[in-house]
C-alpha cells in the first residue's frame, strides 16, 4: 500500500523537524544530505504515435527534474534499470523495481497530434507492490507541456506527502544586468523552476517587488517611470499597465494585494513620514492605517485576510507587527536581537517568513504568527525579500554577494532550512513572488 | 547673506547668462547619461564651476551633498553647514528648483531603505525651509539602496552613499 512510502517520507520530515527544534530557535541549520531521500524511477513516458516520443523522454525529465529538486526524492538513473515501461497499460515488473531499490515508480503515456497533447501517468508503491491513487490524464496543447509534466509532479508530490504541490506555478521578478552602480532592472516572470522566461517592463524606469494577484494574472509593483516611485498593476496576459493614484506630493511603494484581489496594501511616504495604507483597486479610495511617525513599511495580509502583518521601527529598529486589515493597535510579534524586515504570511497562515539583519549577516527565516518557535533558514551577506511556495512547504528568496562585483541571485530552501539551491535565471535575479497554483 | 555678496552673485549670474543657459538646455553630462535606468545621482552639470550661478558651482563651490550616520535621517554639523551654503543659493538663484535625492546604503532590506532615504531628503527639506527657501520650489524622492555612487562593500563606501543630494533643475529661462 501506500503507507509505506508515506510513513517513509512522514519520517523524514520528522527527522527534519526534530533536529531543528534539539538545536533552539536561533540556530541556522542547513545540514544538506543528512536525510536520506526517496529513491523513485520516472522512465520516459510511453508514445503513443509515432510522433511523440521526443515529448515522453522531455516530459519524464522535468517530472523528474521537479521531483528531485524538492530534496525529498532521489532519481535512479535510467542506466541502472533492469526492466523498462514501454506499454503504459501492462502489469509492472515489481522486483525489477525493487531490485534497483526504487521505491516509487511514475510511469506515463503521451500522444502528441498535432498541437494537441495528452498526458497519462499512474504512481505506484514499489515495496507494497500496488498502484497510490488512480491513474489520470491530463489534456493540453503541445506549446504548454511544461505545465502538464509540473501537474504530474504535483500529483506524486500530493499523493506521497499528503500536502499540496507547488510545480505548476510561476515567478514573477525583477531581473538585473549590470554592476550594482549601474544596475538595469525590468520585471520577469518564469515558470517556478526558471523555465520560460518573458519580461514584462524594459530596464528604461528602475521596477522594484512585483507581487503576484492572489489569481496570478496581475502583478503589483513600484516602478519610478514618472521619476518618483508610483504603484503599478500590470495584467500579465496584455502587460498593460496602469499606475495607481497616490496622494500628491508623495511616493508610494511595497504594495501587495489582498487575498480577495481587490484591494492594495502599500506604504506612503508624506513628509518624512511612512506609513500603511490600502486602496480599493476599483474606485482608487484608500485608507490610512498607520498614523505613527515612525517608518511603517513591508506590508502582507494573512490568508484570510483579516490581518496585516508589517515592519515599523517604532520601538527605535526595525521590528515586526500584526495588526487588524482596518487599522488600529499593532501587536509586536519579533523580540529576537537583530532587526526584523519584509514579513510574508504563509498561505497556510500558520508562519511569518521575514528577512533578519543581525551582526553585519542577513537571514531568511520564519516565526510562528504570535512570535514563537524563530527559525532562520538561511546566512550571507545578504538575503532579502522571502516568498512563499503555494504550499507554504519552500521559500524563495534572493541573495546579493558582497562587495564591488557583487551580484544578485534567486534561490529557494525548504521551511526546514534544508535544500538551499540556486533557481537559474538568465540574468541576476530579485524580489521574487511565487504566484498560487495554476488551474 | 549680505546684501554685497548677493549683488556679486547677481552680476555673476548675469554676465554668464548665455552660457549657462546652453549649458543647461544641453543638459546629459551627468551619471544617469549613458544609463537611463541609473538616472538620479549628478543631475544635470552645467556652465563652469567659476560661475556662481551655474548647477558646476552648486555642485562642487557649494556643495550638492550631505552625509548620514548609519541608520540615522538627523543633519550633521558639516551637513547643517553644506545645507546653510545650498539655502543662500537657492535664495539667490531663485529660478531654480531643486529634487532632493534621499539614499540610503546596501545595509538594510529594500523598502526600508526606501522610507529611510525618504527621511533623509525630508530632513534635507525640512532644513532648507527653515533657512527661507520656499517648500514650492523644491520635491522630494527616494531611491533606497537602489543608486549606490561607491560600490564596495565597506563602510569607506557606505559613507559616501547615505546621503541626501539636491538635484538642480530649472534655472534661467531668459
Amino acid at each position: 500500500m501506500m503507507v509505506r512510502i508515506f510513513t517513509a517520507l512522514m519520517a523524514l520530515m520528522m527527522t527534519a523537524t526534530l533536529s531543528l527544534a534539539q538545536q533552539g530557535p536561533l540556530r541556522i541549520e542547513i545540514t544538506e544530505g543528512v536525510i536520506e531521500p526517496l529513491p523513485f524511477a520516472t522512465p520516459n513516458f510511453v508514445a503513443e504515435n509515432g510522433s511523440s516520443a521526443e515529448m515522453g523522454a522531455q516530459l519524464a525529465r522535468v517530472v523528474a527534474a521537479d521531483l528531485q529538486n524538492t530534496g525529498l526524492f532521489r532519481e535512479i538513473p535510467a542506466s541502472a534499470y533492469i526492466s523498462n515501461v514501454t506499454d503504459f497499460g501492462s502489469a509492472i515488473q515489481y522486483s525489477d523495481w525493487k531490485a534497483i531499490n526504487a521505491q516509487a515508480l511514475v510511469t506515463g503515456a503521451v500522444n502528441v497530434s498535432g498541437n494537441s497533447l495528452t498526458v497519462k501517468f499512474r504512481l505506484y508503491d514499489i515495496f507494497s507492490g500496488a498502484e497510490l491513487g488512480n491513474g489520470l490524464q491530463f489534456q493540453g496543447t503541445t506549446e504548454g507541456w511544461r505545465r502538464m509534466a509540473h501537474k504530474v509532479s504535483d500529483a506524486v508530490y500530493s499523493r506521497i506527502t499528503g500536502e499540496g504541490g507547488y510545480f505548476d506555478s510561476r515567478v514573477v521578478f525583477v531581473s538585473e544586468t549590470g554592476p550594482k552602480n549601474k544596475r538595469q532592472k525590468r520585471l520577469a516572470v518564469m515558470d517556478y523552476d526558471g523555465a520560460g522566461v518573458k519580461y514584462l517592463t524594459d530596464s528604461r524606469s528602475l521596477v522594484l517587488a512585483p507581487r503576484f494577484s492572489p489569481t496570478g494574472d496581475r502583478v503589483l509593483y513600484t516602478s519610478y517611470e514618472t521619476g518618483f516611485p508610483r504603484i503599478y498593476v500590470l495584467d500579465v496576459g496584455s502587460v498593460q499597465r496602469r499606475v495607481l493614484e497616490s496622494g500628491e506630493g508623495s511616493i508610494s511603494f511595497a504594495p501587495r494585494f489582498s487575498p480577495n484581489g481587490q484591494t492594495v496594501v502599500y506604504s506612503q511616504a508624506t513628509g518624512s513620514n511612512t506609513d500603511i495604507y490600502t486602496m480599493d483597486i476599483a474606485s482608487g479610495r484608500s485608507t490610512r492605517l498607520t498614523s505613527a511617525p515612525s517608518i511603517e513599511t513591508a506590508p502582507s495580509y494573512s490568508p484570510d485576510g483579516n490581518s496585516i502583518v508589517f515592519e515599523s521601527d517604532r520601538s527605535g529598529a526595525q521590528q515586526l507587527y500584526i495588526m487588524s486589515a482596518n487599522g488600529g493597535e499593532a501587536k509586536r510579534i519579533s523580540f529576537g536581537q537583530g532587526r526584523y524586515g519584509t514579513p510574508v504570511w504563509s498561505p497556510r497562515g500558520d508562519l511569518v517568513a521575514f528577512t533578519k539583519q543581525s551582526k553585519g549577516r542577513f537571514h531568511i527565516g520564519v516565526m510562528r504568527v504570535d512570535g514563537s518557535e524563530e527559525r532562520l533558514l538561511t546566512a550571507s551577506f545578504l538575503d532579502e525579500g522571502p516568498t512563499w511556495s503555494p504550499n507554504g512547504r519552500v521559500i524563495m528568496f534572493h541573495r546579493e554577494t558582497q562587495g564591488a562585483g557583487g551580484r544578485s541571485t534567486l534561490y529557494s530552501v525548504d521551511i526546514t532550512g534544508r535544500n538551499l539551491r540556486p533557481v537559474r535565471t538568465p540574468e541576476g535575479g530579485s524580489d521574487p513572488s511565487w504566484s498560487p497554483l495554476q488551474k | 547673506m549680505k546684501l554685497t555678496t548677493k549683488v556679486i552673485l547677481m552680476m555673476g549670474a548675469l554676465s554668464m547668462a548665455a552660457c549657462t543657459n546652453a549649458g543647461k538646455l544641453g543638459g546629459g553630462a551627468g551619471d544617469g547619461a549613458f544609463d537611463p535606468n541609473a538616472a538620479g545621482n549628478s543631475g544635470v552639470i552645467a556652465g563652469s564651476a567659476s560661475d556662481p550661478a551655474s548647477t558646476a558651482y552648486f555642485q562642487q563651490a557649494v556643495g550638492d551633498r550631505v552625509m548620514f550616520e548609519v541608520d540615522q535621517s538627523s543633519l550633521t554639523a558639516v551637513g547643517r553647514a553644506t545645507l546653510d551654503g545650498q539655502a543662500a543659493w537657492l535664495l539667490t538663484n531663485a529660478d531654480y528648483t531643486a529634487i532632493i535625492e534621499g539614499h540610503a546604503d546596501e545595509q538594510g532590506t529594500r523598502e526600508y531603505n526606501i522610507a529611510l532615504g525618504n527621511r533623509r531628503a525630508d530632513a534635507a527639506r525640512s532644513y532648507l525651509v527653515s533657512k527661507g527657501v520656499p517648500s514650492s520650489r523644491m520635491q522630494i524622492v527616494s531611491y533606497g539602496k537602489e543608486r549606490p555612487i561607491e560600490i564596495c562593500s565597506e563602510e569607506a563606501c557606505y559613507a559616501k552613499n547615505r546621503r541626501a543630494v539636491t538635484v538642480l533643475a530649472g534655472g534661467l529661462t531668459g
